[in-house]
């Protein structure tokens, strides 16, 4: 069941540990099933529950280390950086919000992108982060996914995008609603092109990120019971006060709905873009 | 001046100064016939009602902005269809699913050009205010709009869209019907479509549903619109944990038209009339058709080719980041 192949699993699990921000022990109790978990079998197994196969949140730089070819994956674009254009302050001002979170990742704002290989496949792959700021997209996340769809298109490589994300990030206002249509329009050349987009929703993807080039992948994949809608359960329930349905914006939902290709659990993610890129890509 | 036409006794908190004087007129000038000469009393109200006029709208706040954006006498696309596009014919329903009446579509004549028209609409009447859910479409309205612009394109007409909505609406058949796919289509399909779009914000651009229809060549708002990311409700219950920091919030989003003028997201405002377009349509209406023609005038010139490009190029260079 080798993922990194050409890494130890200690290699793997020792990165994994170091990034997940999971409290650190020995064992883990799972949140979905609860039950204790050897911390390293589940680190090992991708973060997803040996138990019940409840996929945790990963953060960016783990998901491109479960996707790429070993030490294949070049960052790019990560001198991008965000500013606070509105000066915005709620309970936190935004430049203290952006410093703070900027400590619990590796990379300036809510992504990490760039190019490498999945099982030999050249390709341009991006991967929100929820740990900053949930993931949400604001001017640096849009414009890091623009470059990163006009490099696909320029080199005529496949191009992922792994969205994990709130949606758009309030404290940019509408520059950040404009990266709605940015993306979307960028997505619309590679389009026009014939390139191919791989989208691939982890939990969760909500709000502006679904409603622009989350939902606009050629092939659209999602992992199991990813939570993914336009507007967050909460504020629907609120609005038809009336219970949601069970299952209500899953994964397993959006597929019975026609919005979502594939559900592709983490361990068999490469096998399955790889699959698609040898189909559709070029 | 007051001329008692927008809803009747709806008030805006701060304008009831406004409207008590309002009403001293209206009272004072039905007696004048019967009762004497108030000439001079008129005179002097008339006088202290527009000082007063001045002085409110001269310092509006963003929060004071939503409200006049949201007043119920605020002339909706409708009003405007109805005001300067001549021989409206309109379209219905999406051939997908059905037809979502919180979106207008339909061919209509704006000065000289031959155009389609695609527009929010919230609702006269209670019952059509709760069939178009106060201006939140559906993804069949979002699918609408497209079709009819695509009809649009086919037949080299150009579009003009008028945005007015709280947002893209909430609900259990709206996420059934892919609401995020609808208007996650609409962006990349309006960024290439081969004639013209202009666009106008004429009262609420609420996030993704007034982006919905709102990818355009050039874009308009009017001087009491708002347009942002969120509404400032719904902001103030995420950030500030309360729905009643909303005036905060409306500060903080930066929603005013100058604000967005500002930031580069709509390339004009209109002016309204004073004291808001709920006061007077018509004028209103003369600015916005002044401004559509003009617009359409000038995106004319442009050939098919060179005019995308620079929509996209339009898009693309929004945004804000540094380099480190
Ligand atoms: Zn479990």
């Amino acid at each position: 069941m080798s993922q990194v192949p050409g890494r130890s699993w200690q290699e793997v699990v020792d990165m994994q540990q170091e990034k997940s921000g999971v409290p650190e022990g020995l064992w883990m109790r799972c949140s979905a099933c609860e039950a204790m978990v050897y911390r390293k079998q589940v680190a090992m197994n991708l973060w997803v529950c040996p138990e019940c196969d409840h996929h945790y949140r990963i953060d960016a730089r783990q998901r491109i280390t479960q996707l790429c070819d070993p030490d294949s994956f070049e960052p790019k674009w990560t001198d991008i950086t965000p500013t606070d254009p509105l000066k915005f302050e709620d309970l936190k001002p935004y430049k203290q919000r952006l410093k703070d979170e900027s400590s619990k990742v590796d990379h300036p704002d809510a992504i990490l992108a760039g190019t490498g290989y999945i099982k030999g496949r050249r390709i341009v792959l991006a991967a929100l982060d929820p740990n900053f700021m949930m993931g949400s997209m604001g001017s640096v996340v849009g414009e890091v996914l623009t470059c990163a769809i006009e490099h696909a298109r320029e080199r005529d490589w496949p191009l992922i995008i792994v969205s994990c994300s709130g949606g758009a990030r309030m404290q940019e206002s509408a520059l950040s609603l404009m990266q709605m249509a940015k993306t979307s329009a960028a997505l619309a050349r590679l389009d026009d092109d014939g390139g191919l987009f791989i989208s691939v929703l982890t939990d969760p993807t909500t709000g502006g990120v679904t409603a622009s080039f989350a939902m606009l992948g050629d092939v659209i994949i999602a992992e199991p019971k990813a939570l993914i809608g336009f507007a967050g359960p909460r504020v629907i329930a609120n609005t038809v006060r009336q219970e949601l349905p069970p299952g209500f914006q899953r994964a397993e939902f959006l597929v019975e709905k026609g919005f979502v290709d594939r559900i592709v659990e983490r361990r068999n993610l490469r096998s399955e873009i790889s699959r698609i890129i040898d189909y559709a890509g070029k | 001046m007051a001329n008692g036409s927008y809803e009747g006794s709806f008030q805006l908190e701060f304008e009831k100064p406004l409207v008590q004087l309002e009403k001293q007129i209206a009272e004072l000038e039905r007696h004048e016939d019967a009762a004497g000469d108030f000439a001079s009393e008129i005179k002097k109200l008339r006088a202290s009602y527009s000082t007063l006029l001045k002085k409110t709208y001269a310092k509006l706040t963003p929060w004071q902005t939503v409200q006049v954006a949201r007043h119920p006498g605020r002339p909706q696309s409708i009003d405007y269809i109805r005001t300067f596009v001549k021989d409206f014919a309109e379209l219905h329903g999406d051939r997908r699913y059905g037809d979502d009446p919180a979106i207008i579509t339909g061919f209509g004549r704006i000065g000289p050009y031959k155009c389609m028209v695609v527009a929010h609409n919230k609702g006269k009447e209670t019952k059509e205010k709760i069939a178009c859910h106060f201006g939140c479409a559906h993804p069949e309205g979002y699918r609408k709009a497209m079709a009819k612009m695509k009809l649009a394109e086919k037949f080299g007409l150009p579009i003009v869209t008028f945005i007015d909505t709280p947002g893209a609406y909430p609900g259990i058949g709206a996420e059934e019907r892919g609401q995020a796919e609808a208007i996650a289509y609409n962006l990349r399909e309006m960024a290439k479509l081969k004639v013209p779009v202009v666009c106008v914000v004429i009262g609420e651009g609420g996030s993704g549903g007034a982006l919905g229809i709102g990818v355009g060549d050039r874009i308009a708002m009017l001087q009491y619109a708002w347009y942002s990311v969120i509404s400032p409700e719904g902001c103030a219950a995420i950030l500030w944990k309360t729905g009643e920091k909303a005036s905060a919030a409306a500060e903080q989003l930066h929603l005013t038209a100058k604000e967005n003028l500002k930031l580069g997201i709509v390339d004009e405002v209109i002016d309204e009339p004073l004291g808001g377009a709920h006061r007077d349509l018509s004028a209103t209406a003369e600015q916005v058709e002044k401004w559509i023609v003009q617009s359409l005038r000038e995106l004319n010139r442009y050939k098919v080719d060179n005019l995308v490009k620079r929509r996209y190029d339009k898009f693309r260079a929004l945004g804000q980041t540094a380099a480190s």
